[in-house]
């Protein structure tokens, strides 16, 4: 009876709050179980979403996702790789995503982690890099600046309990005091950043990261920085689930930066234990 | 007369006393934790048979409990086991089945399968549901050639050309995928599980310290206990450490007789039967 009541309840109490004693029950009966209705539904709110929500907007959970995007410095400069795949939980949503851009002239980000919060990071450096031009100084953003700017956005989202839920690779070159300075630096969701000679996010974490504390050396050509990569990359293929058979690969040197159009990585299969592995035991499982 | 009458077993499990850890547990009873070894533990199959590899360290949660534990466990000479996990679960396992299979060995006369102790193994597992938390590499050579399994704690198994397993286990497995190719030689097999052990070591809190490796071929099994030694003590003072006496201040000191001064009085009345 009282939902009924709510439901009818278009018109505002005070509109036949004028009447006499049976206007004013009318009132109580649709004026009461809205209230009602109002304390139910925030109780629920609280219930499933927790207090903070409603004094912060949470982002909680990720929802379309990218995963691992590895990153290693070399002779010319910082290159960049990462598969091209974007996943809706279990699902393999979008398989043509580019999860590495340019900023600027001198760096390259690339993003895992969800990618409605990539896209906002990349509208804002727009912002940012626009405005640093406009000074028209003919100064221009490093990698270096870059990296601290995302570090402040990073850490200052999560203290409001609001992260953009990424971990951020960024990647460069510029000309320094001491010539030609190369740059690699990591970021991720919660605000811890740091700068190495190899990062990776994610998975490339696990899998990628041993390969590349063990191989990587100062001074790589191209080609060999692109074989490590590659092998880190098929490493990720073969063990990481959202990892998917399509890679771009992304270079930044002083003369620029180049994204490579996507391509696949050959897998092997023919390991003769695969073929039949009872054969040992004929009918053993 | 015979002894007392054995009833017939019921069958099935027992679950009286969850209820009773249940309601300790609501209590505020602590659980005491586990000794695992958070682990990378290795084998791959080369052209002759298996290499097995281990780290040697054993966890109690932050703490290093063991710096040097054996992970490679014998079930039988010609078939090995490493082992991850909860170490208790993984020793009582292991030693178990490898006594199954020597029983069995003087049963049918025979060298033990491979096979055979997955079987053991996975069966026993399985009963458990999990809570027998086991997770196996277990490496062997028989007359039907080089195995090389995997088994986890609720009992399944795997048949692979190699394999990896613990907490350092994607460490490992990385510079597996990256490096592996069929028909290895004896050397290059020792080398490729020393570089994966040393993945994990390295890039896996859980694991670390030393490397042991065990080399089973058709015929011949080399336990190379400590093979490799990446951790060692880099800062050991070469005179060594003496204590000499007036080293240590004394404060005070108190003497405690441990024997206390008995005094015998002849006389009084004799004990009373």
């Amino acid at each position: 009876m009282g939902s009924h009541a709510a439901g009818g309840s278009q018109a505002p109490p005070t509109a036949t709050a004028g009447g006499g004693e049976t206007q004013r029950t009318h009132v109580a009966f649709i004026f009461y179980p809205s209230i009602g209705i109002v304390v139910f539904a925030f109780d629920k709110f609280i219930n499933s979403h927790g207090l903070l929500m409603l004094l912060f907007h949470t982002n909680r959970y990720p929802y379309v996702t990218g995963t691992s995007v590895i990153a290693l410095k070399y002779k010319d400069g910082v290159i960049m790789a990462c598969d091209t795949g974007a996943s809706y939980g279990s699902t393999l949503r979008y398989k043509s995503v580019e999860r590495i851009k340019a900023v600027g002239k001198h760096s390259l980000i690339g993003a895992s982690g969800e990618f409605s919060d990539f896209q906002e990071i990349l509208r804002y450096l727009d912002e940012l890099t626009l405005s640093d031009h406009m000074w028209d100084d003919g100064n221009s953003l490093g990698p270096k600046e870059i990296h601290s700017y995302l570090t402040r956005v990073m850490y200052n989202r999560r203290n409001k309990f609001d992260p953009l839920w990424n971990s951020l690779v960024l990647g460069g070159v510029k000309k320094g005091p001491k010539g030609d300075e190369k740059y690699l630096g990591m970021v991720n969701m919660i605000g811890t950043h740091f700068e190495e000679n190899h990062v990776a996010t994610g998975f490339g974490n696990h899998l990628a990261i041993p390969i590349l504390r063990a191989e990587w050396r100062e001074d790589m050509s191209f080609e060999e920085a692109v074989k490590l990569v590659e092998k880190c990359l098929l490493v990720l293929l073969y063990r990481d689930r959202s990892s998917i058979n399509k890679f771009q690969i992304a270079k930044i040197t002083t003369e620029g930066s180049t994204i490579y159009p996507p391509y696949s990585l050959k897998t092997y299969w023919g390991f003769s234990h695969f073929e039949n592995p009872a054969q040992g035991a004929v009918g053993s499982w | 007369m015979t002894g007392s009458m054995d009833l017939p077993t019921k069958g099935g499990f027992n679950f009286d006393l969850c209820k009773r850890n249940a309601n300790l547990e609501m209590k505020g009873l602590k659980l005491p934790g586990f000794l695992k070894t958070g682990t990378t533990i290795v084998g791959l199959v080369f052209q002759d048979g298996v290499v097995l590899g281990a780290d040697t360290r054993a966890t109690e949660g932050p703490i290093v409990a063991d710096k040097n534990c054996e992970k490679i466990h014998f079930m039988a000479p010609n078939i090995y086991c490493c082992g991850a996990g909860t170490a208790a679960d993984t020793e009582a396992v292991t030693d178990m089945v490898s006594s199954q299979l020597q029983l069995h060995r003087y049963a049918t006369g025979r060298e033990s399968r491979v096979v055979t102790a997955l079987t053991l193994l996975k069966s026993h597992l399985f009963k458990y549901q999990g809570h027998v938390s086991a997770a196996l590499v277990l490496g062997g050579v028989d007359c039907t050639g080089p195995h090389l399994h995997t088994v986890y704690p609720h009992g399944s198994t795997d048949t692979l050309p190699f394999a990896t397993m613990g907490s350092g286990s994607l460490a490992a497995m990385s510079v597996f995928e990256s490096q592996y190719k069929e028909g290895l030689t004896r050397e290059e097999g020792i080398q490729l599980v020393t570089a994966a052990i040393r993945g994990g070591i390295f890039n896996d809190l859980g694991s670390g310290s030393n490397v042991d490796v065990c080399v089973i071929t058709k015929g011949k099994t080399e336990y190379l206990r400590n093979h490799e030694l990446p951790n060692p003590r880099t800062y050991v003072s070469s005179k060594g450490y003496s204590f000499t006496k007036g080293q240590t201040e004394v404060l005070s000191t108190k003497i405690t007789l441990l024997k206390q001064k008995v005094e015998v009085t002849e006389g009084g009345d004799a004990m009373e039967e």
